[in-house]
């Protein structure tokens, strides 16, 4: 039952009286190994769920650290089995939340019922598809559902409220508020506050979901949303992640340093 | 999957934008909802709207020069002998090609939105061209995403969209080729849709793109079906219309009033990329796996992991690994047929038709329509009668063409 641990992981972060911390990097990268390392790292550093990009050349939706990031995965050849794989090697050791994150064409050239049986087996607890939006993506959620995955609905700033209700009233357990309008790695165009806005407007229309808040997040303005459900830091790691490896330092190590010091702005 | 008579083809999709229930639709970051649903209901507004359509005809009319010319091309059907070739000379419309209706109208579209910044993806760099072109004109500030290698294979749609005051922003990611440039206007779209109106350049893209440009190329057919009636008193017994196709659209617009007429053929010609490559951008007649590129679903270039493989062709125009969700419908319904050409039979037929024609001068993509003219023309009899869309000029190809067979410029 791998949605009822990812509730959990969000329930636990409350007790903290904090957020729960998201990290966003892409599997794969660079290799299959580095990649498991800077999860494992990543864990260590204390995060509470792990957003596993399976990224896609053709996207829509990176910007340009997370577009590197991606290009760095394919062009060593990763495939989806070897994201699945590191999941699967990942959780033999840890407990912590592990959620995919990827394009509708990466899930169907798996075929959608293969995708699923490798989420179950490899513990993945829940998938974000980006250009998947509602209501095209309702068949899918429920499959999602049959198999214990949590398929994280998507809301944006220009999502209207009849919209925003309709959406929240299919969703899942949990859902991804995209903060501001852009690509992922660009600065931060809103302010925390109206951020929180529509936050709290989500709350009250389902106060039951868990709601992640992500795009342009970073450690300058992570504790602004101490007290949300929870935040994404992706690009400043895909970023760490370049720069280590062109100065050959071990991206494991540092990405996991950024980790713990996030962690500690969120709960201070 | 069925064809309906007697409604127009950009509006035989179903609820969700779908064309047959499989292809086309709105797969887009919800960030994209609000725009396109905007963009929708203005666009099923104006195209109703009396005042919008006279402006588009003027503009047409007095900018684009509608009508182009339909010639016969004597020489050509003298030396192949077999079937009457005809052309649609769509290549004197201003700017040399047919993206001058799509970037017209979505101009004026721009500006009914009350938007003043619009931004627009190029492969050949005729879509970029135009929409500068129009964008000049209409007093909006233009961006044109343009893959690094096709900034510099079609160097002279560069310089023009430059000269128009537009900001061309090479994308280096990828194949750097029109992919990358759709999938980077797409991207800046997402962060900029508040302020700025995005133009597809082709008929590809979420649903209301491809509505848009198929009905702004919908201006070719409309006229030639005038001057067909006034070559022949009446629609030829059997006609076929060659169309290269990349993203579909100006075989889109070529076709659209012909496609209720059972006795017209309608054949598109794909890039089959360089002789003995196993590269292509043929996914119609290679029967590539259905996947989701730019936001809907489609026949699409693509290896087992879903990733968008590479394709290779002379002509940048042609060089796209997906195709519009309308060629989609049109081939699993049977109504047209698709094939390819090779970049050395475009090569041929340039030489061919320039040599025998002189005022017709096809750019690369066409020349792939050509290619198939002259494969089949032989083997028809007089009373058939062939008409290929001439739909781009080869001025900005004559670097790699020179290239190729050797001249110097
Ligand atoms: C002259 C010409 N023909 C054809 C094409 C291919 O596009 P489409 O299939 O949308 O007409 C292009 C695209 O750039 C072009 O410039």
């Amino acid at each position: 039952m791998t949605s009822s641990t990812l509730i959990k992981s969000f329930e636990r972060a409350k007790e903290d009286n904090r957020a729960a911390l998201l990290t966003y990097t892409v599997g794969g990268d660079p290799d299959k190994k580095t990649s498991l390392n800077i999860f494992k790292s990543i864990a260590d550093s204390g995060v509470d769920i792990i957003e596993c990009g399976l990224g896609h050349g053709a996207n829509i939706g990176d910007g340009g650290a997370i577009q590197d990031s991606t290009y760095r995965a394919l062009s060593n050849g990763i495939k989806t089995n070897d994201i699945f794989e590191i999941i699967e090697e990942f959780k033999k050791d840890y407990e912590t939340d592990v959620i995919i994150m990827t394009y509708q064409n990466k899930i169907m050239a798996y075929g959608e019922d293969d995708f699923l049986k490798k989420c179950v087996s490899s513990k993945v607890s829940g998938i974000i598809c980006v250009d998947w939006p509602w209501p095209l993506n309702l068949d899918f959620a429920k499959k999602c559902k049959e198999n214990s995955i949590i398929f994280i609905q998507l809301l944006c700033p220009t999502t209207n409220e009849d919209r925003l209700k309709s959406i929240l009233n299919d969703a899942h357990e949990v859902v991804y508020y995209i903060s501001m309008l852009s690509t992922t790695g660009q600065k931060l165009k809103v302010s925390s506050d109206e951020i929180k806005k529509r936050f709290n407007l989500i709350k009250k229309i389902s106060p039951d979901k868990k709601c992640i808040i992500g795009f342009g997040i970073t450690a300058d303005t992570i504790n602004d949303f101490k007290d949300t459900d929870a935040c994404v830091i992706g690009s400043a790691l895909c970023r760490e992640i370049t720069r280590s490896l062109n100065e050959e330092l071990n991206p494991a190590t540092n990405v996991g340093n950024m980790v713990s010091d996030l962690k500690q702005k969120l709960s201070s | 999957m069925k064809l309906e008579k007697g409604i127009p083809l950009i509006d035989q999709h179903d609820e969700n934008g779908y064309w047959g229930g499989k292809f086309g639709g709105n797969q887009i970051a919800e960030s994209l909802n609000y725009p396109i649903e905007e963009l929708t209901r203005e666009f099923e507004k104006l195209r109703n709207d009396e005042t919008f359509i006279a402006e588009r005809d003027y503009y047409f009319k007095n900018f684009v020069g509608a009508p182009t010319p339909f010639i016969k091309l004597e020489n050509l059907t003298k030396h192949l002998g077999g079937a009457q070739i005809y052309c649609k000379l769509v290549s004197k419309a201003t700017g040399g090609a047919h993206k001058a209706y799509n970037a017209v109208v979505h101009s004026l579209i721009c500006k009914r939105l009350g938007k003043t910044y619009i931004g627009g993806d190029t492969g050949a760099g005729y879509a970029g061209k135009m929409l500068s072109m129009a964008a000049a004109k209409f007093n909006l500030k233009c961006k044109i995403f343009m893959g690094a290698k096709d900034v510099e294979r079609q160097s002279i749609n560069v310089f023009s969209m430059r000269s128009y005051g537009a900001e061309v922003v090479p994308v280096n990611s990828g194949s750097q080729t029109l992919v990358d440039a759709v999938s980077e206007c797409m991207r800046w779209w997402t962060s900029e849709n508040e302020e700025a109106h995005m133009c597809v350049g082709s008929t590809v893209g979420p649903t209301i793109f491809v509505k848009i440009c198929a009905w702004s190329t919908a201006q070719i057919s409309r006229e030639m079906k005038k001057q067909v009636i006034d070559e022949f008193g009446e629609v030829p017994k059997e006609m076929k219309l060659i169309n290269c196709v990349g993203g579909g659209s100006s075989a889109a617009g070529f076709w659209n009033e012909w496609i209720d007429y059972d006795n017209v053929e309608l054949i598109g010609v794909e890039a089959g990329g360089p002789e003995g490559s196993s590269k292509h951008a043929a996914p119609l007649t290679n029967d590539s796996p259905i996947g989701v590129l730019h936001g809907a679903t489609q026949y699409v270039i693509q290896d087992d992991q879903g990733e968008i493989e590479e394709t290779e062709s002379i002509s940048a125009g042609l060089d796209y690994p997906g195709v519009s969700p309308l060629h989609c419908f049109l081939k699993e319904t049977g109504r047209a047929r698709y094939t390819s050409a090779s970049d050395e039979e475009a090569l041929e037929a340039f030489q061919l038709v320039s040599k025998n024609e002189g005022f017709v001068s096809p750019s690369l993509e066409p020349s792939h329509a050509f290619a198939e003219a002259i494969k089949i023309a032989p083997k028809l009899s007089k009373d058939t009668i062939i008409v290929v869309d001439s739909c781009g000029d080869s001025a900005k190809d004559s670097k790699i063409i020179a290239e190729r067979l050797g001249y110097k410029i």
